[in-house]
């Protein structure tokens, strides 16, 4: 039990009051990033990296690490409340979260946002404690082959977002599919559908995408039929704080969720949207009322969220143990260690164990302080909610302009950011879903890329994904995913 | 954004005079090596009292295309506005076709270069630099390189030294992944042949053994690892940075821009970032830096060519 004598005595540097104050600062500013959108925790620390000249390297990382976390907390309050999802993670928590909103339920919905991220952040952390050296061994072992599998599982598991209508979830799936394409194909370096733009070498940003189909057609399907609509958002329905019943739906979702979160973090190409969506799909597929998902499940949120915050300290295990950054974030975090001349690495927990155990330590104390600091705001932060609908609206419609121009400075985003709103709309419309189209932009150049990376090692050899074993299993659990119900029933019936 | 970064400014860099400060555009998003670069020379003027202030701008994508076009137009003529940029925007400019290139900027200075390594993992068949000329004798298409972008640094050297061992460029087995990390989870795991990225990427898990370092790329040998040349291949290539002022200053402009990143670079602090991050000094200024990135312009184009990438 070394891990438990190093982390006790990285709990002795994380308390002391200057780096505790330091964690505390970090929190704040990354709860407050998290809820203007645009401003993402990438960005900040950026920002505060010239301060390491200044401050010692613990106190300064365990800030970065607060801010990390804290931005991570507090994207899930302008997605919930307000529909734009300010960073790529938080996506799936729109889903089920601003529906609850809508419902009055506003205060459970961030409740167990926050609650279920401080379970799943300390799990999570727990888990890093004890198990980073051995996850980064696992983690190794995928490669593009395994990383292809792991895709396809992902596609056919997160089908339950495709809505009641099969056909209608598909379309949106291929417009997703289609915006995937658009940009420098990674392994040739050549332009596809980018038609002479230089910013859309890059291909369209996920949350671009995600903030037009959802908050500015959704603002624009209000302002068009809002003689129809009834004059204000339901208002605050019951308790702001959450009943034993959703106690009761939510937990169960925070541990599930923080299982799948987690290994997705440490994996090299893993990031924080398949495991939300992941997620929502495991709590749509366990839940005694499936049909209360669309019209605001708590499950739909606990899960997510807890995912995404499992997600992020996963996302610690490579950064620390191998110095691979697997997120934006982290490569700004990687920065800061390089800014004292410190390189994550195999060798960082032997050379630095102080720092590197006091960083960990505080992750603790972060999310704690965390649950502290939010849980008293949600009754402030539902308040939003009784502004009238078309003042409300036109907030929503500047957040997320803001937050579409502030990913890159660029006109075209704000361009694209209104094509998809009107899209959004149109959808809205004719009720075609909007989730599978993020889902099919997030997935589909995962996929691809690592399809032919696996195709160009097997030089052409297609069979490469059924002779590696990992490949293969999760391949096998997948037709196991789509063949299972179906020969259920097959031989139910007989 | 701007506001927010003035804000900070503010509050962090307690810049004291009302003088013009520097405007630095960094044509990368925050954490990558054009970032470190321009932060860090910065806080090389700033320690030395050279400037009164510096603030940032980073606007990443396309290689650097997207930040040079941006600067190219509203800059003109600002005496106190200057890019990083590198080698890696002469490769993107050719490949993206971008409308914008570096004969539009005024050349300031050549700073750092960061010397590629080839590798592989600890466990490889593959001890030498022999061993893999032959393995790429024998069948190109089995050697499986990892590195970051297509068309990229580490794409280009493995294309020059398929060249100058008589395989054809074209027959190299690239495999593109995003950036040095991803790059370094699919060398760690045996899922490519051999890897292939900046000295600084790869020197930690060289260090602990996880990697062996078979070449690099500097003209001689560095940290212990032959190069390329001393193992009879004559390719020489290294990743670097440099600094541009804006299009259409005058001499007189560009001449107290070169003095002062000159003196910038004759500071402790710059030493201290070099050391840091494993970058040589390359420092070149002024017109030989121009005429420098006319020759980098042929070669680079060149070997795109024979890689089959440029279209």
């Amino acid at each position: 039990m070394e891990a438990f004598a190093a982390l006790a005595s990285g709990f002795a540097v994380a308390l002391k009051p200057a780096n505790l104050f330091w964690g505390f600062v970090g929190v704040t500013l990354g709860t407050l990033v998290g809820v203007l959108p645009g401003v993402g925790p990438a960005l900040t620390v950026a920002m505060l990296l010239p301060l390491t000249a200044k401050l010692d390297p613990t106190g300064a990382l365990i800030m970065f690490a607060g801010i990390y976390y804290g931005a991570m907390f507090g994207g899930s309050t302008s997605t919930i409340l307000l529909n734009t999802p300010g960073e790529s993670a938080s996506i799936a928590t729109a889903l089920e979260g601003n529906r609850m909103a809508k419902a009055g339920r506003a205060g459970p919905a961030l409740a167990t946002a926050a609650i279920g991220s401080f379970v799943a952040g300390t799990l999570a952390t727990v888990a890093l404690t004890l198990l980073a050296p051995l996850v980064v061994e696992l983690a190794l072992k995928f490669g593009p082959a395994e990383y292809f599998a792991l895709m396809v599982f992902a596609f056919v598991t997160v089908s339950a977002v495709l809505g009641r209508s099969t056909v209608r979830g598909l379309a949106s799936l291929f417009v997703g599919l289609l915006l995937g394409l658009v940009g420098i194909d990674s392994q040739t370096g050549q332009a596809r559908f980018a038609f002479g733009v230089p910013e859309l070498l890059d291909g369209v940003d996920v949350v671009v995408l995600a903030v037009g189909l959802f908050a500015v057609g959704e603002a624009l399907y209000v302002a068009a039929y809002q003689s129809r609509l009834p004059a204000s958002l339901e208002r605050l329905r019951g308790r702001v704080t959450m009943t034993r019943e959703d106690w009761r739906r939510s937990w169960p979702a925070w541990l599930r969720a923080t299982a799948i979160g987690f290994p997705f973090g440490t994996i090299p190409a893993g990031g924080a949207e398949i495991p939300t969506f992941l997620s929502y799909t495991v709590e749509k597929r366990l839940a005694k009322r499936p049909e209360e998902f669309g019209r605001g499940a708590i499950e739909g949120v606990a899960g997510p969220e807890a995912a995404n915050n499992a997600a992020a300290t996963g996302v610690l295990v490579p950064l620390l143990t191998l110095g691979i950054p697997t997120s934006a974030t982290a490569a700004v975090l990687l920065g800061a260690f390089q800014n004292y001349g410190l390189q994550p690495g195999p060798m960082l927990f032997q050379s630095q164990a102080e720092l590197v155990w006091g960083v960990i330590a505080s992750l603790y104390v972060g999310n704690a302080i965390l649950l502290v600091l939010n849980l008293p705001l949600v009754g402030l932060w539902v308040r939003v909610l009784a502004i009238p609908r078309p003042q409300l609206y036109a907030a929503i419609l500047v957040f997320a302009t803001l937050g579409a121009y502030s990913l890159h400075q660029s006109w075209v985003d704000l361009a694209m950011l209104y094509v998809f709103g009107l899209l959004g709309f149109a959808m809205r419309r004719w009720d075609i879903p909007v989730g599978p189209a993020v889902i099919g932009l997030i997935l589909g150049p995962l996929a691809e890329t690592q399809f032919r990376r696996a195709l160009a090692i097997s030089q052409g050899d297609p069979t490469v994904f059924l002779a590696q074993p990992i490949s293969a299993a999760l391949l096998a659990l997948t037709a196991l995913a789509v063949l299972g119900p179906w020969a259920v029933r097959r031989l139910r019936r007989r | 954004m701007r506001s927010v970064v003035a804000l900070l400014a503010c509050l962090f860099a307690s810049a004291a005079a009302a003088q013009p400060a520097l405007k630095m555009m960094i044509p990368a998003n925050p954490g990558g090596g054009w970032d470190q670069t321009g932060r860090s020379l910065a806080a090389a003027m700033q320690s030395a009292k050279l400037v009164s202030g510096v603030t940032f701008e980073n606007k990443g994508g396309a290689a650097g295309t997207i930040g040079l076009a941006q600067f190219v137009n509203q800059a003109k003529g600002d005496p106190h506005a200057v890019m990083i940029g590198g080698m890696v925007m002469v490769g993107g400019i050719i490949l993206n076709k971008s409308p914008v290139n570096l004969s539009m900027v005024t050349p300031i200075a050549r700073l750092t270069s960061e010397w590629e390594v080839v590798v592989v993992p600890a466990a490889s068949p593959i001890r030498t630099m022999a061993d893999l000329v032959k393995a790429l004798k024998e069948n190109p298409g089995k050697v499986s390189w990892g590195g970051g972008s297509a068309g990229g640094t580490d794409h280009i050297l493995a294309g020059m030294i398929a060249r100058a061992v008589g395989v054809e460029p074209a027959k190299v087995n690239y495999v593109a992944f995003k950036g040095g990390g991803e790059a370094v989870a699919a060398i760690l795991g045996g899922h490519v042949t051999v890897g292939v990225s900046g000295i600084g990427e790869f020197a930690e898990h060289i260090k602990a053994g996880k990697m062996r370092a078979l070449a690099q790329s500097a003209p001689e040998r560095v940290d212990g690892i032959p190069s390329l040349r001393e193992q009879g291949i004559d390719v020489v290539l290294g990743n670097w940075r440099g600094i541009f002022g804006a299009p259409g200053i005058t001499p007189a402009q560009r001449d107290a821009l070169v003095k002062l990143v000159r003196e910038a670079t004759e500071t402790s602090a710059w030493k201290q970032t070099l050391e840091k991050f494993g970058w040589a000094p390359f420092f070149l200024a002024g017109d030989e830096f121009a005429r420098f990135i006319d020759e980098e312009n042929r070669r680079i184009a060149g070997i795109l060519d024979s890689l089959g990438l440029k279209k």
